[in-house]
């Protein structure tokens, strides 16, 4: 088990949750949670089914725009974003990457077109939105040739080099995950969000996930660089106990509990909600 | 299936034919002689039915069990290698077939007493030029449909207005061709973005309904706006093209086309000249198309034809990723419209009935989504099948419907069912089975 790092000096957040309601008609799916995510950390958001958790995570990336509340995204260079401000593609422009629960990947491309999409916003601005490439005139060329560096150093990291140009929906279901998180990658974001990336692989590939999204933390996992936090949702507890930070723990829409590995094993109503005991920890959500 | 319990299945056939057919054929009321209603009874006949369901479900089963099982296996067979090989040499021929037709039209005199007779006529050559233009439509239509995956059911209204742009530009202020096309293509392109406004949120069949809705609006609109379009009555005197400058005509004078080559004044000359402008402008259409499916803008289109919430994780612009498509799609479709207007110099709404839009649509599918040779050669079998059984009058739709649906049965995926990687680590692209590829939701 990796030991979970401190959080960082400072109040360094790169994701500042406040009070974020979600209400679908009468069903009330994410009750005033409010929680943060530190800079260069894995935080993991679990909880039983049925908790919320996909919900917050798609109010955080745009899918959903949530009731009420804001999700403050603070870049590296000190940028502050509202997320649930923005369209849905301008999210992943600011520096938020997903990867879904379904994989969704571009399954009739190679893994190698799958990561060039990934690099859309850079190299549509290369080509001179797209009439600049057609008459040949702009600087494409050398722009195209660093996105596949950038997609070869991905594939390399996720073990997917040999598979390079097999389509993605030709690949085993272990490296159609591992692609889907390179492909998040290759949008350079600042928060990676991963929607239970351990769901269906067996204990063997669990243990490589778990290396290689320590690795993306620290950032040696492709490019030698800034590390990349990483918001993860997960059901695999080894998984979550074995490379979080820190853990924040979701039922019924809110939030039960928050602090390390540790402390959330051991707090009865983590336990209760996960056995499903009694309603004690009521009164003190959203702490 | 062993004989014993194939005879029982058949017998077991017998008897449920024998229950239906009892009632149904076997039992009947007539009119007697007398007048009053009087049963007749048909057992001959419900002997023979039942006899024929029995025979023909042995016949299904014998047939079947001859047959091994199917081999579900994706290892390529004897008869890929060549035409691989054959496939890779098969667009250079077909473009040299197009490039070199219209030479037969004339005779060659070699010298030496050696001559050439013409092969072709006028007929070929007309029949070419309505090829190629629906190849062009068809590799415009495939942008919208085959790449973006948008299913576009009015994309003759952008034929038809380019085809209104050149006439009217022409006939009131006389300009010409070349400074015509231009502007055809660009009015088109913002009626394609017009259009693709609405309906950006809608996807699948509800996309079909609202761009076969827009395509009837413009013809209607044409209809009925008599003081602007002439209405029924269409717009006549379109300017015939002109070969940059030099109009085509019998008289020979030196500001001729024939006059300043010093040749001897031919017809065929305009028509050999139309039919290599349509080829030039279909093969721009090909190649705007290959370059821009190498570059982000093609790559965005055909994730989004893959899946559209991905696009969206990976931030790009859903929105203007498929008004480009819309537009760059329409655009070649005007410019094929200025073409036919000047071709036809006469144009009226009827010739851009919903028909043309199913005909342009079915040579995309037939050809393969996304594949440009496939739409060339689905275009050669579409609209030359048309002619091919033209001796055959109300009979032809009948043929051709059936060869159609053969056609879909044997392909369902269209011809070419395989798209081609827009780019390679390893440098050899790899053909990607139809199967896989997604064929957009709209």
């Amino acid at each position: 088990m990796a030991t979970p790092l401190p959080p960082p000096r400072g109040r360094n957040l790169i994701l500042e949750v406040r009070d974020l309601t979600m209400r679908f008609g009468g069903l009330l799916a994410v009750n005033q949670v409010s929680f943060t995510a530190d800079r260069g950390r894995i935080t993991a958001l679990i909880g039983p089914n049925g908790a919320g958790k996909t919900t917050v995570f798609n109010c955080i990336t745009g899918f959903y725009r949530p009731t009420s509340g804001t999700i403050l995204l603070r870049r590296d260079d000190g940028e502050v974003t509202e997320l649930q401000r923005q369209p849905g593609h301008r999210i992943a422009r600011a520096g938020v990457a997903r990867t879904f629960q379904n994989t969704r990947l571009f399954p009739g491309m190679t893994a190698l077109e799958n990561l060039l999409v990934a690099q859309h916003v850079p190299l549509m601005a290369a080509t001179g939105f797209g009439l600049g490439a057609v008459l040949g005139l702009s600087r494409y060329p050398r722009a195209e040739r660093i996105a596949i560096e950038k997609a070869r150093a991905w594939l390399e990291a996720t073990r997917l080099l040999d598979r390079a140009d097999d389509p993605a929906g030709a690949l085993p279901y272990g490296a159609q995950r591992r692609l889907e998180i390179a492909r998040a990658m290759c949008t350079e974001p600042a928060l990676l969000c991963l929607d239970e990336p351990a769901a269906g692989l067996n204990p063997r590939e669990s243990e490589e996930l778990s290396a290689l999204l320590l690795a993306i933390r620290d950032g040696h996992a492709a490019e030698r660089g800034r590390g990349c936090s990483i918001l993860l949702i997960e059901h695999d507890m080894g998984v979550v106990m074995r490379i979080s930070d820190r853990v924040v723990v979701l039922d019924h829409g809110r939030k039960i509990a928050d602090g390390s590995p540790e402390e959330v094993r051991a707090d009865p109503r983590v336990i209760a909600a996960y056995l499903g005991e009694g309603d004690e920890g009521e009164e003190n959500g959203g702490a | 299936m062993n004989p014993a319990t194939a005879l029982k299945d058949a017998a077991v056939t017998g008897l449920v034919a024998l229950a239906l057919f009892t009632p149904l054929v076997g039992l009947r009321t007539d009119v007697s002689p007398t007048g009053g209603l009087y049963l007749r009874q048909r057992w001959s006949d419900v002997a023979i039915l039942v006899g024929l369901a029995f025979a023909g479900r042995l016949a299904l089963l014998a047939w079947r069990g001859r047959r091994s099982l199917p081999t579900a296996s994706t290892a390529p067979g004897w008869w890929e290698a060549p035409l691989r090989r054959l496939g890779a040499v098969f667009a250079p021929l077909l473009l040299a077939f197009a490039v070199l037709m219209p030479l037969s039209a004339f005779s060659w005199n070699l010298g030496g007493g050696f001559v050439i007779p013409a092969l072709t006529g006028r007929y070929e050559l007309d029949l070419g030029i309505l090829v190629l233009t629906y190849v062009m439509l068809g590799w415009g239509l495939n942008i919208v449909v085959g790449l973006a995956g948008l299913l576009d059911l009015g994309y003759v209204a952008f034929y038809a207005v380019g085809a209104y742009s050149y006439a009217l530009l022409a006939t009131t202020f006389g300009w010409s061709f070349w400074a015509c096309l231009p502007l055809a293509g660009i009015l088109a392109a913002f009626w394609g973005i017009l259009l693709g406004f609405p309906v950006l949120r809608l996807r699948g069949d509800y996309l079909a309904i609202v761009t076969l809705a827009f395509g009837e609006i413009i013809r209607i609109v044409l209809v009925n706006w008599v003081s602007f379009t002439g209405g029924p009555n269409g717009i006549s005197g379109i300017p015939r093209p002109t070969f940059f400058g030099l109009p085509f005509s019998m008289s020979g004078e030196p500001g001729t086309f024939a006059g300043f080559f010093g040749i001897e004044p031919d017809p065929s000359h305009r028509i050999v000249f139309l039919y290599y402008l349509i080829l030039g402008l279909a093969l721009l259409t090909n190649w705007v198309t290959v370059r821009l499916r190498r570059q982000p803008l093609g790559r965005a289109w055909e994730a989004l034809r893959e899946d559209e919430i991905a696009c969206r994780a990976l931030g790009i612009n859903i929105t203007t990723t498929k008004l480009t498509a819309f537009a760059i799609g329409a655009m070649f479709g005007g410019f094929a419209g200025a073409f036919f207007a000047t071709r036809q110099a006469f144009i009226s709404p009827e010739s851009f009935t919903f028909i043309e839009s199913a005909i342009v649509l079915a040579i995309v599918v037939l050809g393969g989504m996304g594949s440009q040779i496939g739409v060339a050669v689905a275009a050669l079998v579409m609209i030359g099948g048309f002619e091919l059984f033209r001796d055959l009058q109300e009979w032809r739709m009948l043929v051709f419907g059936a060869a159609m649906v053969a056609i879909m049965v044997l392909r369902p995926r269209g011809l070419v069912a395989s798209r081609t990687p827009t780019v390679t680590l390893s440098g050899r692209k790899r053909a990607i089975s139809g199967e896989l590829v997604g064929q957009g939701h709209g």
